[in-house]
C-alpha cells in the first residue's frame, strides 16, 4: 500500500511519546538550574593555583614554564623580589585572562612543581569583558583541601608522589 | 609498487632529456615537462595513479615548491611524492586540473596563500581570503598590518 | 472590418542570480553559494568559502612546540575531535619514528570508532532536518549521542575538545569503568539503529526526494579526489583502514559497504551500514584489549616538556579514514621545535569540488539536500 512507510514512522514517534511518560530513559531533559548533573572528576574548566596551609605558602615558584607552554598565551607572570632587588621564588603578578584561555589543560601537565590544576567551576559569566575577566593572583588561590574534594583520585596520587620526593630515598624508610 | 628509483628510471627512459633528482623518497621534476609526466603517470597501465590526494605549496626562502601526493585507487598502492620547484618572483607552474579534477580547489588555495601561479587553471582566483586582499599570507616574509607583538618575547 | 489575429510574441525570460548567503539555516555553517537560476532549475553554481578562515596553518608555524598545535586540531572538524588528534599524532610519529604501546593502540581505535558513531548519527539527523523533518530525528540522534559524549568527558575531561592524544600514546589512562560502559553502549546501539531505520528508511517522502537526486558517477568521483562514504556510495571499494592498515586495523575483521547508484539515498544508507560495522570493530577491540603502558618513554618525556621535542629533518604525510573522508597532515621539519610547514588536507574542502556538477539540472530545494549529504563542517573547509 502506498504510504505504509510514513505510517510505520509515525508509529515509532507515537511509541516514543507514550513511553516517555513511563521510562526515565526516553525523557532526558534536565531542568537546569533547579536540578544539576554531577560534575565528572576529570572535567577541566579553568585553572587555579594551590597553597598548602596559608595563602602565602603557594607552591608556585614563578618558573614561567606554564606561561611559555600555554598555546594562546593567556598567562602573565612577574617574579617577586625583596628589598635589595634579589629575585625570590614567588610570583608577584600571576594573571590569567579568561577570555583567551581555551581550557586545554597543558599548563597542568607541564608544571614541574604541581602548583596549577584545572578547576570544575563553569558558572563564571561576568558583565565586564576586560576588567572582570582578567583573574589576578588573589582570585586564583585555593587551598589543597579544595583540590582533594573535587578530584580525590588525582589528589591522592599527587600527595603520594610529593611525600615520596620529600623523604630521602633510603630502602628502610620507603613510603607506605 | 615500484620504488622511487625504479619510477625515476622508467620516466627517464620514456622521456629522454629529462633530469629527475631523487631526494629522500620523493622525486623532483622540472616544471617545464611536468604536464607530460603527469599524463603518463595517470594513463600508464603499470602505474595508473588516478587519485591525487594533496597539493601543498611551500615557501623555502630562495624558491617556492609545490608538493603532490599521488595514490592509485585501482591497484591500492601507496604514496608517490613529487616536488616541482619554481622561483619566487615569477612563479609559474603548469596546472594539473585538466588531468586530475581534485587539484582545482587546492591549486586555488596554493595561489591564494603562497602566491604560486598555475598555467591552464580554469578559474584561478582567491578562495579563502577576500577578493582585493593584496599579499600572500603563508610566505615567510609576510608581516601583518596590526602586528605589534613579536613572538620572540615568549 | 478586418480583424487580424496577432501572434503573441514568445515570452522573454531571464536568469536570476541568487546568493544563498552565509547566513542561512540550512548551510551547515557560514558558507555561501552563488546560484544562477532559470525558473527554479539551477544553471550554474559556485561555492564561496573563507568566512571561517582562522589561519590554522600559519599559527602552527609560530607556536612554541609541536604539542601546542594539538588543542587547535580539535577545532578543525569540531564534531569529531578524537580523529583529528589521531591524524596529527600519526603524522608526527611518522616524522619522528616513534612507537606506540599496544594498549594505547587499542584505546585509540576504540575512540576513533566511537567518534565515527557520533558523527554518522548526527549527520543523519541533520540531513533529515534539511529535508524538512524539523528536529525529531535530530533529537533522537542526540539522545544516543549523549551517552558517548558523557564517556568522552569521563576519560578526557571535555565532551568535544578532547585534546587526548599525545605523540607516542595518550595523555592519561582510561578510567576503570570504561570498558563496561562501552560494552553497555554497544549492546543498546543496534536496537536504536533498528528504530531509526523503521522511522526513516522506507518513508515514501524521503525516497521520493532522495532517490536519483545528486547522482555522482564513478569516474568523476575518483578524478575529483572524493573520499569517504561519498566515494563508496558511488561504487568504489576504497577504505583507508583496509588499504593502508594504519595503527592496528589489520587485526580486526570488518566489511566495507559499497553503494550502487551514488545518489543521496545511497549516501544516507551507507552511513547506517557503516555504523553497524563500527559496532563490530568495537566489540572485537574491547574483548582483546591488553594491559600495559599508555604512552612510550620518549612520548612521556615529550609531553612533560614539549619544548625539548625535536624531530629530525624531513617531511611526512600521515592520513586516516576520518568519518567524513580522508584527513591528512603534511609536515615539513627543519630540526627545530616548530614545524617549518604544516598543511591540512581536509576532506570537506575537496569533496566540495563536485558540488556544482551534482546540482546542475535540479531544483533549488535539491541543492540544500545535496549539500547536506556531502557532510561538510566549516571548521574543516576553511581551517
Amino acid at each position: 500500500m502506498f504510504g505504509w512507510g510514513v505510517i510505520k514512522g509515525m508509529l515509532v514517534t507515537l511509541k516514543n511519546f507514550i513511553l516517555s511518560y513511563f521510562t526515565k530513559e526516553r525523557l532526558t531533559t534536565v531542568q537546569y538550574p533547579e536540578e544539576r548533573l554531577p560534575v565528572k572528576e576529570r572535567f577541566r574548566n579553568f585553572p587555579f593555583l594551590i597553597y598548602d596551609n596559608k595563602p602565602e605558602d603557594l607552591r608556585c615558584v614563578s618558573c614561567d614554564i606554564c606561561a611559555k607552554e600555554c598555546p594562546p598565551k593567556c598567562i602573565t607572570i612577574v617574579r617577586d623580589s625583596d628589598e635589595q632587588g634579589k629575585p625570590l621564588k614567588r610570583p608577584k603578578v600571576f594573571d590569567i585572562d579568561f577570555s583567551i584561555c581555551m581550557n586545554c589543560g597543558i599548563c597542568e601537565e607541564v608544571c614541574p612543581f604541581d602548583a596549577i590544576f584545572m578547576d570544575h567551576e563553569f558558572e563564571l559569566a561576568k558583565f565586564g569583558r576586560f576588567e572582570d575577566l582578567n583573574y589576578r593572583k588573589e582570585d586564583l588561590l585555593k587551598p589543597a583541601e579544595h583540590f582533594a574534594k573535587i578530584r580525590p583520585q588525582d589528589a591522592a596520587r599527587i600527595e603520594a608522589k610529593r611525600r615520596a620526593k620529600a623523604q630521602p630515598a633510603t630502602p628502610e624508610t620507603k613510603t607506605q | 609498487m615500484k620504488t622511487p628509483t625504479e619510477i625515476k628510471q622508467d620516466i627517464e627512459t620514456k622521456f629522454p632529456g629529462i633530469q629527475i633528482t631523487l631526494e629522500g623518497a620523493s622525486l623532483i621534476v622540472p616544471k617545464e615537462r611536468w604536464s607530460e609526466i603527469a599524463k603518463f603517470l595517470k594513463n600508464a597501465s603499470e602505474y595508473s595513479f588516478d587519485f591525487l590526494s594533496s597539493v601543498t605549496g611551500v615557501d623555502y626562502k630562495e624558491y617556492l615548491e609545490v608538493v603532490y601526493h599521488l595514490y592509485s585507487m585501482e591497484k591500492k598502492e601507496g604514496p608517490l611524492t613529487i616536488k616541482v620547484r619554481t622561483d619566487c618572483e615569477k612563479s609559474l607552474v603548469p596546472s594539473v586540473t585538466p588531468i586530475w579534477r581534485s587539484a582545482e580547489f587546492q591549486e586555488r588555495e596554493a595561489y591564494d596563500l603562497v602566491g604560486i601561479h598555475f598555467m591552464g587553471h580554469p578559474d584561478l582566483r582567491r578562495i579563502l581570503m577576500w577578493e582585493g586582499f593584496q599579499h600572500h599570507p603563508l610566505r615567510k616574509d609576510y608581516v601583518q598590518d596590526d602586528q605589534d607583538r613579536s613572538v620572540e618575547q615568549f | 472590418m478586418e480583424y487580424t489575429l496577432k501572434e503573441t510574441p514568445a515570452l522573454e525570460t531571464q536568469t536570476l542570480e541568487v546568493s544563498l548567503g552565509p547566513q542561512h539555516p540550512s548551510t551547515h555553517g557560514v558558507f555561501r553559494m552563488d546560484v544562477v537560476l532559470d525558473g527554479e532549475t539551477i544553471v550554474k553554481l559556485k561555492p564561496v568559502m573563507g568566512y571561517l578562515h582562522r589561519n590554522h596553518e600559519k599559527l602552527a608555524e609560530n607556536m612554541t612546540s609541536y604539542l601546542a598545535s594539538m588543542p587547535y586540531t580539535d577545532r578543525l572538524d569540531y564534531i569529531c575531535s578524537m580523529t583529528n588528534n589521531f591524524a596529527y599524532a600519526l603524522a608526527v610519529e611518522k616524522l619522528a619514528n616513534l612507537e606506540v604501546p599496544e594498549r594505547a593502540q587499542y584505546i585509540r581505535i576504540i575512540m576513533a570508532e566511537l567518534t565515527r558513531l557520533v558523527n554518522h548519527t548526527l549527520l543523519i539527523g541533520f540531513l533529515l532536518n534539511d529535508l524538512g523533518a524539523f528536529f525529531t530525528p535530530i533529537l533522537y540522534a542526540f539522545r544516543e549521542r549523549e551517552k558517548i559524549l558523557d564517556l568522552f568527558e569521563d576519560v578526557a575531561g571535555s565532551r568535544m575538545m578532547c585534546n587526548y592524544f599525545r605523540f607516542g600514546g595518550l595523555k592519561v589512562d582510561v578510567t576503570s569503568d570504561f570498558i563496561p560502559r562501552v560494552r553497555q553502549i554497544i549492546n543498546k546501539y543496534p536496537k536504536f539503529l533498528d528504530e531509526f531505520e523503521k522511522l526513516l528508511s522506507e518513508n515514501e517522502i524521503l525516497m521520493a526526494r532522495c532517490q536519483n537526486v545528486g547522482v555522482l558517477p564513478k569516474e568523476l568521483a575518483i578524478s575529483a579526489g572524493v573520499t569517504g562514504p561519498m566515494l563508496r556510495a558511488s561504487g568504489v571499494p576504497y577504505d583507508i583502514r583496509k588499504v593502508d592498515g594504519y595503527s592496528i586495523y589489520n587485526r580486526f575483521k570488518f566489511r566495507v559497504p559499497i553503494g550502487e547508484k551514488g545518489d543521496v539515498y545511497d549516501r544516507y544508507y551507507m552511513r547506517l551500514l557503516e555504523m553497524r560495522e563500527s559496532i563490530k570493530i568495537l566489540d572485537q577491540a574491547i574483548r582483546e584489549i591488553p594491559d600495559g603502558e599508555y604512552i612510550s618513554k620518549i612520548g612521556a618525556a615529550g609531553a612533560r616538556s614539549p619544548r625539548t621535542f625535536k624531530p629530525p629533518k624531513g617531511d611526512a604525510y600521515g592520513r586516516i579514514e576520518a568519518p567524513k573522508g580522508e584527513l591528512g597532515f603534511y609536515l615539513v621539519s627543519d630540526g627545530t621545535t616548530k614545524p617549518y610547514r604544516y598543511h591540512v588536507r581536509s576532506s570537506s574542502f575537496i569533496n566540495l569540488t563536485i558540488l556544482e556538477d551534482m546540482c546542475l539540472g535540479h531544483k533549488i530545494a535539491d541543492a540544500i539536500v545535496i549539500l547536506g549529504s556531502i557532510d561538510i563542517v566549516l571548521g574543516e573547509v576553511d581551517r
